[in-house]
């Protein structure tokens, strides 16, 4: 019962604020809402059984691609209401189609035969918590996958410092290269001096 | 009242439909239509749960973690190319990406 109440809570908020993050006209509206679209979804995952991708879908999303969106639409000074214009012709495609892909879905869904209720715990490896289950699997079975995706997320970050780091022409630029490169005859130089004359 | 597995299946479609209308609703907006594709990434990791949780096979969450991986990735690129691009051009409008057209 309890579990019961909970789902529906979760997954009302969950689709509520999914609507507002589509619907809301400032974005960093739309950015708080993901967070909290995402905070619904660790609960269901919670209800689910899966505590470690609950823990790491707070963490990553909310720790740091939200709070990366977020950085990116203050830091961008857009006008948001300008980009709106011209949306509502849109409405009715984007309505037709997603319409036929639920429809396509649910019957799919209806179609699959096993409805037993949801396993809350695992059963063969109960006395195992959930993080070292996935520990077990995830080191041995899966250790290229794993190293891909590690790999994955190196590219990711080269690409983004690459992309968003830029050399201004006009600042003046310490070249650390060329300083310590410096000979002693490039800087000094040795002049006889004849006495009562100068160098002049 | 049982919730079972159709109930969670039920509710990703609806995520991901949602995902979907909002890349038509917001079809001028990379951001908005960035934060539509997590959404609908979202929803793919619900039915892995959900699966992984019905038929008692851990697998299903160590792909939701790689998904989770391939998100962050891709939004830490899209949001590059963004910040690239707006300083380029100063608007993050869709019709203004059209200048790599051959």
């Amino acid at each position: 019962m309890i579990a019961a109440t909970a789902f529906y809570l979760f997954s009302t908020i969950l689709l509520l604020s999914a609507l507002r993050v589509i619907t809301a006209s400032n974005a960093v509206h739309s950015v708080l809402f993901l967070i909290l679209a995402f905070f619904n979804a660790a609960g269901l995952f919670v209800l689910l059984g899966a505590e470690f991708v609950a823990m790491i879908l707070v963490i990553v999303y909310v720790g740091a691609v939200a709070v990366l969106f977020l950085f990116v639409v203050m830091m961008l000074d857009v006008d948001f209401q300008n980009l709106r214009q011209g949306a509502k012709s849109y409405i009715g495609a984007g309505l037709v189609f997603g319409a036929i892909m639920l429809a396509e879905l649910v019957t799919l869904y209806f179609a699959w035969s096993e409805n037993q209720p949801v396993a809350v715990a695992p059963k063969e490896m109960s006395d195992v918590t959930n993080t070292e289950q996935i520990g077990r699997v995830l080191y041995t079975d899966y250790v290229y996958a794993f190293q891909l995706a590690g790999l994955i997320l190196l590219v990711a970050m080269i690409g983004a410092i690459v992309l968003t780091h830029r050399r201004r022409p006009d600042v003046r630029r310490q070249k650390v290269a060329d300083q310590v490169s410096v000979k002693r005859d490039d800087v000094l130089e040795i002049k006889e001096v004849k006495s009562g004359q100068g160098i002049l | 009242m049982d919730i079972s597995t159709l109930h969670y299946l039920i509710l990703a479609a609806l995520l991901f439909t949602i995902g979907v209308f909002g890349i038509f609703l917001n079809r001028r907006n990379v951001i908005v239509i960035l934060m539509s594709i997590e959404l609908m990434l979202l929803a793919v990791n619900i039915n892995f749960v959900a699966f992984s949780s019905a038929l008692n096979d851990i697998t299903g969450q160590v792909f939701t973690m790689f998904i989770l991986t391939v998100a962050a990735a891709e939004a830490a690129i899209g949001l590059a190319i963004l910040v690239v691009f707006f300083r380029k051009k100063g608007s993050i409008g869709v019709e203004d990406l059209s200048s790599m057209k051959g």
